[in-house]
């Protein structure tokens, strides 16, 4: 238990030794070998990596093609608005977009799990 | 009573100003413009008022950095917003659609894509981890000396090169806005951020952003709403009368000579990206809301309003082609009545936004949107100099110093003391500036912020791997590479110290000094065998859960 409760308020001075490895028993050993935590971790992990992914490749995607095809950029779409707006007021929206995606996620899957975990722990 | 106490501070505030004129450049400075100052001096004496409140509620540590936790998810958005929405981006990307249409954009977009970063990768956990500052997190595990060194020096630069900005933008605005004389406009700034920041803390900067993002918004919808009633709602309409009017013509609509090298427009968004995941002021605001949950909401709600505020100044920097470019009262006019639409503008093209205020809106609107210009560069220079406070009182007094044993009351004293100092610095740094280019270092400050605060955080809170040594040396060749090759670049190198070839060939550093930061942190934590290493590796599990879980995070209320 000493672990948890230490954190920032309450630390021991600096270079004080910490423990090497987790207390076997302790409420962070428990943690890490609980299956709801590995769970969380990998699927919020990779959930968050996979968006963070998308949203380099849609904007570097977006700078790339203004560096080296502006005429794409210039085909008109309907009468005077050109491509390269629609795409940049896209990156935007698909930028709000992606943050809404994981909220909803994160509000409805992960804080089950969270819940479930801390359930289990007793907490 | 209210309408008497404000005219009487306006004619105190101007009554110098007017006696002054003359002398002052009377080329630049505009005729005294009442509405504004009045409506301003509104503003002011409000957000006075809330930090009185404020102070009166401000007793604990916690409550100066963090405003008690209490902040509410919605609340946090808007202050979020309020920070990161500078006059520079409301002035700045109107006036460079107005004069390049399509490359406007560019910067807007640039601006937007680090919030889903920001959500993706730190703010939850960087809620779980953290108390009052960033430092707190990046050295959460490892020593806590070095880390706050090298967290509160990126801090400090940060907060130095967007404050020197912010200052020499404030006193050339108000010059132009209110007619009041530079060295004025820049105490005036320097004197109210200090009284915000020193008596409020963290609940009347948080304030002051939430009232300044309402009015940028509320105005900045009027303007943009107006601008499409005049086309029937029809944006199509306005994107047909801007390329009529404009002298690029159809160029506007399409990508023009901005991004001429591919390799300094990936570089500018590197920068504009990570940047924001490592601003100081910004990091700070995760630690006012009670949980995880909440900081998460918060990006949500803050890249929604930031992405519509910009979507709002496009249209607006186009309704200004389309409404003022083809009336002369809005430009200096040349022998018979010629002008250069694109550079005659009455005070710069950075003018463009206020000036269409007052073709949409009368004199009234254009004096209610120059104060809301005010109360926007206000808003942000409270918000650097807490940060900046925060990391001198926080990380480097307290715990490096003090080494942790001191007070909460003691701490937050010295954390006015430093807001004080802060405020006098920056309004020296402002007066010394007045006649530089300062243009790149807003710039400058999100390099830094993407090559020093960003690696140095993610890597302690997302890999295992990292040591002491690793995050402080990254840190520290982020930090140094940035700003050498910013010095080396054309903006400082040539137009600044006026030599003839720049020595580094980008004017954006980040795509270089952000990856070097992070490969050094992976290489020097690799090569570091240490034993304090090795505790800091077995160490990370207890932070994981915590990151991860938020178990045994700060509570909301830390009292």
């Amino acid at each position: 238990m000493s672990v948890t409760t230490r954190g920032l308020d309450g630390r021991p001075a600096p270079g004080a030794p910490r423990p090497s490895t987790l207390e076997p028993g302790s409420l962070n050993d428990r943690v890490v070998k609980s299956p709801v935590f590995q769970q969380l971790v990998r699927e919020r992990t990779g959930f968050g990596l996979i968006l963070t992914g998308l949203m380099l490749v849609v904007y570097f995607g977006f700078i790339g093609l203004i560096a080296f095809d502006k005429e794409l950029l210039a085909v008109k779409v309907g009468g005077t608005a050109s491509l390269g707006l629609f795409m940049g007021v896209g990156v935007i929206l698909f930028a709000f977009l992606l943050t809404g995606l994981y909220v909803v996620r994160a509000n409805t899957r992960y804080d089950a799990l969270s819940a479930e975990l801390k359930r289990s722990l007793g907490q | 009573m209210i309408r008497a106490s404000i005219l009487l501070a306006a004619i105190l505030l101007a009554g110098p100003a007017l006696a002054a004129g003359p002398d002052l450049g009377a080329v630049q400075q505009q005729a005294t413009n009442w509405p504004a100052i009045g409506m301003f001096m509104f503003f002011v004496l409000f957000t006075l008022g809330i930090t009185y409140k404020a102070a009166m509620g401000t007793k604990s540590a916690a409550d100066f950095y963090a405003a008690g936790g209490g902040i509410s998810a919605g609340t946090n958005s808007l202050a979020i917003a309020g920070d990161y929405m500078s006059a520079a981006s409301f002035l700045g990307i109107s006036g460079l659609v107005y004069t390049s249409g399509f490359d406007g954009l560019i910067y807007s977009t640039g601006f937007l894509v680090g919030w889903p970063i920001v959500l993706f990768l730190i703010a939850e956990r960087l809620r779980n981890l953290g108390k009052f500052t960033f430092a707190d997190v990046a050295s959460f595990r490892l020593d806590q000396t070095s880390i706050r060194i090298i967290s509160a020096t990126g801090t400090l630069v940060v907060v130095a090169f967007y404050l020197i900005a912010q200052m020499v933008g404030a006193g050339k605005l108000i010059q132009l806005l209110f007619g009041l004389p530079y060295l004025y406009a820049v105490v005036i700034v320097g004197v109210l951020m200090i009284v915000y920041v020193a008596f409020g803390g963290m609940k009347a900067t948080t304030w002051v952003q939430v009232i300044k993002a309402c009015l940028l918004l509320g105005g900045a919808t009027f303007m943009a709403g107006a601008v499409l009633y005049k086309y029937g709602f029809n944006p199509e309409k306005l994107f047909a009368s801007a390329v009529a009017t404009h002298p690029k013509g159809d160029a506007i609509m399409a990508p023009g000579g901005l991004v001429s090298n591919p390799i300094e427009a990936i570089s500018l968004g590197v920068g504009l990206m990570f940047g924001t995941a490592g601003l100081p002021h910004i990091l700070m605001r995760f630690f006012t809301v009670s949980d995880a949950q909440a900081a998460r909401k918060s990006v949500f709600y803050a890249t929604g309003l930031i992405g519509y505020f910009y979507i709002l100044t496009f249209i607006i920097g186009f309704g200004g082609i389309a409404l003022l470019m083809s009336d002369p009262t809005y430009f200096k006019l040349g022998p018979a009545g010629a002008f250069d639409k694109l550079k005659d503008m009455l005070g710069g093209t950075n003018m463009v936004a206020v000036n269409l205020a007052n073709a949409v809106g009368g004199p009234y609107f254009l004096g209610f949107i120059s104060a809301v210009a005010f109360a926007t560069i206000l808003a942000v220079v409270a918000g650097l100099t807490l940060a900046g406070a925060s990391a001198v009182s926080h990380d480097l007094y307290a715990q490096v110093i003090a080494r942790g044993r001191t007070t909460d009351a003691r701490e937050v004293n010295l954390s006015k003391i430093a807001a004080v100092v802060i405020g006098i610095v920056a309004i020296y740094l402002g007066y010394v500036f007045e006649n530089q280019n300062v243009a790149f270092m807003v710039g400058l400050a999100f390099s830094v912020a993407a090559s020093c605060n960003f690696p140095v955080l993610a890597m302690s809170i997302l890999w295992r791997g990292t040591t002491t040594w690793g995050a402080l040396l990254g840190g520290l060749v982020g930090l140094v590479s940035a700003v050498t090759m910013v010095v080396l670049s054309k903006a400082v190198w040539v137009v600044t110290l006026g030599h003839a070839m720049a020595i580094f060939p980008y004017d954006n550093p980040a795509l270089f000094s952000m990856p070097l930061a992070f490969a050094t942190i992976y290489v020097v934590s690799t090569l570091d065998k240490s034993r304090r290493a090795d505790r800091e590796r077995a160490a990370f599990e207890a932070q994981f859960v915590r990151s991860e879980t938020g178990i045994g995070a700060s509570g909301a209320h830390a009292h």
